[in-house]
Formats: C-alpha cells, sequence, structure tokens
C-alpha cells in the first residue's frame, strides 16, 4: 500500500529531498500558479517549468516508470476533456493548451509529494498560521490513512473469505456494514488516540 | 468530480478560494465552540475514515462501479460544520498528497464538495426533518441530503468549468448533472444505510452532535450556497447567450463549415442545442421530485413500525 502511494520515495536521500520543505513548496505554488494564468501563447514559460521539472526528475533520482504510472493513473479527467473539447467547433479554447498546463502541474505535484516528507508539509503549513484545528485533522488524518485503509482491508478479505453469496442485492447491506463498521471503528480508535494524546501531555 | 490544474482560470480560482476560505474559516470557528476537546481527534479520523470508505467501490448498473463521495454522511454523522472541516481536510490531502484534484483548483473543488456538497446536504436534510420529524423522516432525509449534495457538487463545478472557458456551460451542465443525478441515487442508498448501521450500533456517536447543532450553522452555509449559486449559476441560468458566447458560437459556426470532415458530435454547435440547457433543469426538477419519494419509501421499508412507534429494542 505505501508503496502504491509512494511513501517509500518521500523518504529517500537526493539533492530535492534535502532542500527545505518550505522553498520547495514555495518553488511548486509558483510554478502552478504560474502555469494556470499563463497565457496559451506564453511559450517561453512553459519550456522555463518543463525544464524545471525535467532537471528535478533527474536530480531527485525518482523511478520515470512510477512517475509515468501516476501520470497516467491520474489522467481520465484531462482525456475526458479531451475528447469533450475535441468534438467541440475550435477556436473558442485550445485543448492542446489544457493538456500542457494539467501535465506540467500534475508533474509538479508529484515530485513536490515524492521528495517531501508529510510531517514537514504539515509544519510549513504550521509555520504559515493556518489554522490549528485544521492542521490536527490534516496530521491526524495523513497518520490513520493507511492504518484505516488496511483495516478496510483486512475486513474485505474477512468477508470474502466469509461469504459464498451470489453478489446482488445483497450486496449493498454487505457494503454498508462494511463502510458504516469501519466508521464506528475510526470513532473508537480516536477515543484511544484521545486519550493517549492526554497522557502525553497534549494542550 | 475533482478539479484539476489548468481546468480552472484565475479569476475563478480566486473567487472560489476567497468564498472557501470564508467557509471553511466560519465552520472551523463553530466546531472550535462547540466540540469538546475528547471529541477533536474525531475529525482527523472521520477524515481518515472518509478517505478509506471512498476505496470500497459499489456496483452501478451494468457492470460498472462507483465509489462513495461521502459528504452527506459526515454531515449526517457529524453535524455540518465539521462535515465541512473534514472533507477540506480530505481534498487537502488528496490534491497534494495522491495530485487528486489540482491545488489552484482547491478553492473550487472545497467550494463544490465542502461547501456545497456537505454544507448544501445539512440544509436540505433540516428541511425534510422539519417536514417529516418522525424516525423514518431521517432516513428519508439522510438520503435525499445525500443525492442532493452530489448533484449540487456536480452543477457548482459545470458553472465553474463554463466560467473559466473551459467547456461551454450547454455541454458541462447536461453532461454533469444528468450523470451526477443518476450516480446520486447509489450515494443516497448506501448514505442512507450506513447511517442506519451506526445509529443502530453507537447511537451514542451520533446523539454527542445532535447537541451541538444550532441554527446558525444553517444560515453561514446557506448564505455561502446561495452566493455561489448567484456567481456560478446563474449568468448561464439564462435562456439566451449574452453577446460574448454569441459571437463565439458565431465564430464557431464558420469554422465547422469550412472544416471538411463533420464533427462526430455536431450537436454542440447546432441552436437546437439551446434545449439541452432547459430540459436539463426540467429534469432535475422532476429527478429531485421523484428521488425524494424514492427517499421517503427507502425510509418505509428500512425502518420498521415497531421501531417508529417508539419501542427501540
Amino acid at each position: 500500500m505505501n508503496q502504491l502511494f509512494g511513501h517509500h520515495h518521500a523518504h529517500a536521500h537526493s539533492p530535492v529531498h534535502r532542500v527545505p520543505a518550505g522553498l520547495k513548496l514555495a518553488v511548486a505554488l509558483t510554478i502552478i500558479v504560474g502555469t494556470v494564468v499563463a497565457p496559451s501563447n506564453a511559450y517561453g514559460w512553459f519550456i522555463i517549468a518543463a525544464m524545471v521539472l525535467v532537471s528535478a526528475v533527474a536530480v531527485s533520482r525518482l523511478p520515470l516508470l512510477f512517475l509515468l504510472k501516476r501520470l497516467l493513473l491520474l489522467s481520465p479527467f484531462v482525456l475526458g476533456a479531451v475528447l469533450a473539447n475535441a468534438w467541440q467547433p475550435s477556436g473558442r479554447f485550445q485543448w492542446q493548451t489544457l493538456v500542457l498546463k494539467s501535465a506540467i502541474c500534475l508533474v509538479t505535484v508529484i515530485i513536490t509529494a515524492n521528495t517531501t516528507p508529510f510531517g514537514k508539509v504539515v509544519r510549513v503549513l504550521q509555520r504559515i498560521r493556518v489554522p490549528g484545528l485544521l492542521v490536527t485533522t490534516i496530521a491526524l488524518m495523513h497518520r490513520y490513512l493507511f492504518v484505516l485503509a488496511e483495516e478496510s482491508e483486512r475486513m474485505r478479505r474477512a468477508r470474502l473469505s466469509r461469504t459464498f453469496r451470489k453478489e446482488g442485492r445483497f450486496q449493498w447491506r454487505t457494503l454498508s456494514t462494511v463502510v458504516g463498521q469501519l466508521f464506528v471503528r475510526a470513532s473508537e480508535r480516536a477515543e484511544r488516540i484521545y486519550a493517549a494524546m492526554c497522557s502525553r501531555g497534549w494542550r | 468530480m475533482h478539479i484539476p490544474d489548468g481546468f480552472i482560470d484565475g479569476k475563478t480560482a480566486v473567487v472560489t478560494a476567497a468564498l472557501s476560505c470564508a467557509g471553511v474559516g466560519i465552520a472551523l470557528q463553530r466546531v472550535r465552540g462547540q466540540l469538546p476537546p475528547r471529541r477533536v481527534p474525531m475529525l482527523g479520523l472521520s477524515a481518515a475514515f472518509l478517505f478509506a470508505a471512498q476505496m470500497v467501490n459499489f456496483p452501478v448498473a451494468a457492470g460498472t462501479s462507483g465509489h462513495l463521495i461521502g459528504g452527506a454522511l459526515v454531515t449526517a454523522l457529524l453535524g455540518p460544520a465539521a462535515a465541512i472541516v473534514v472533507v477540506t481536510a480530505v481534498l487537502i490531502v488528496q490534491s497534494f498528497l495522491f495530485a487528486d484534484g489540482g491545488v489552484v483548483a482547491l478553492g473550487a473543488n472545497v467550494f463544490n464538495m465542502a461547501i456545497l456538497g456537505a454544507g448544501g446536504s445539512a440544509l436540505v436534510m433540516s428541511a425534510v426533518k422539519r417536514v417529516l420529524p418522525e424516525k423514518r423522516g431521517l432516513v428519508t432525509a439522510v438520503a435525499f441530503g445525500a443525492w442532493c449534495s452530489v448533484v449540487f457538487a456536480a452543477i457548482g463545478c459545470a458553472g465553474q468549468l463554463a466560467w473559466s472557458g473551459t467547456a461551454s456551460w450547454k455541454a458541462a451542465f447536461p453532461a454533469m448533472t444528468i450523470t451526477h443525478i443518476v450516480i446520486g441515487l447509489g450515494e443516497g442508498l448506501i448514505t442512507a444505510l450506513v447511517f442506519l448501521f451506526v445509529q443502530r450500533t453507537r447511537p451514542d456517536v451520533i446523539e454527542n452532535r445532535t447537541v451541538s447543532e444550532r441554527q446558525g450553522d444553517f444560515i453561514f452555509v446557506s448564505l455561502l450556497v446561495t452566493f455561489g449559486i448567484v456567481l456560478f449559476v446563474a449568468p448561464f441560468a439564462c435562456p439566451w447567450p449574452d453577446g460574448l458566447e454569441a459571437v463565439a458560437e458565431r465564430l464557431g459556426f464558420e469554422q465547422k463549415a469550412a472544416d471538411p470532415i463533420p464533427a462526430p458530435m455536431p450537436d454542440y454547435a447546432v441552436p437546437g442545442v439551446h434545449w439541452a440547457v432547459g430540459t436539463t433543469a426540467l429534469a432535475g426538477a422532476i429527478g429531485s421530485v421523484v428521488v425524494f419519494a424514492l427517499a421517503w419509501l427507502l425510509g418505509r421499508v428500512l425502518v420498521p413500525r415497531v421501531e417508529v412507534s417508539g419501542n427501540p429494542k
């Protein structure tokens, strides 16, 4: 699961990994904002952004195959929009620009996310005065995301090994029970976490 | 429904980000005022739960499968203000960690899914609960609210894409609305089933929050929702195209006339497509009546009579 989410790469070592998180996030945000607001004929900007990204990929030693896989995984929305737009009368809108822009933004986010440990991102959020409650929520969400995803996977496996019923109307009941049970377990875990946080001097 | 970067232009991004910041800021303030410290980790865990629940697929017609979106479920379980915070956290983590939904488009996504979706569903749920106050009404409210949350978010998304000039309103509105009217059916059913399950196994989780639900929550949510409708939907809702659009259309016509290969879907440039928007709006109106009736029936089916007459096990 961790491999799928690219966590494996966030803790590797390379010059890109060593750049301070705040600086890296600022550069990434600049590239993304610049790309979004750039007019479609600003080729200079697109070339500069692409060169920065290519050199970042080269220096960060992220596997190229991994990068391509992530990019493909995320493109259905882009492809759908391209198909829809390719059938529209042209002149009003250029889909080539759309693909270019979203590809640059996606690669930027993928590189940044996979070279920055999430804990550092949370610390940057704290430093730029994001409300504490939201930061706590985000930090806890990230911490327990994988725990709950694995829990739901375990529940799925247990269900598959015990139910031999043909799927149909029954499936809705089963699914909702699984999701509901997941929520109940999450809320019980939240209570335990609160006790643990208090015993370690939180607030 | 996560809008990627590049699909939203600068002005739409700035406006949606401002609206979302206002909405999430007020929601945070309300949560801070209402939530006992004991329940603070619940927000983070609910966000993680929502993420995990979104990975559980359910079957849709013809072999395809969809997944839970869950904004309305969290609203039903935790209340509107907490739901807005939770959905926002999910969207932030998704956009950064998984590049699902853009960074610049984050404001638009938060507005659609947290404020229109979760907040809007809270409005619908409270209105239905007022009409049908008994326990069956609660199931109806949750199911109908969940359906509305999906449709609201889709309409908001279509409006923002049209405002950015990425897709024309005439193409985006029918496409987004009709698909999500169908997707919303699954969302409504599964949300109601999950809600009922949690209510039966852990009623304390839900009871804890009903104490803290206040009138003020609904006032600020309805203000924001109205604002969004005025901004993103109203400019396109009038039946005739405005000047800019008319010019673009004429240009489109001319180019198409010069094109030797006919477009596979020439509909988009045909005047008859004006009707698509009206027809979709009509379909949406009829659809919401039908779905409400279905949600009411669901309440009858799922909650046995014994429980209604006040004999909870």
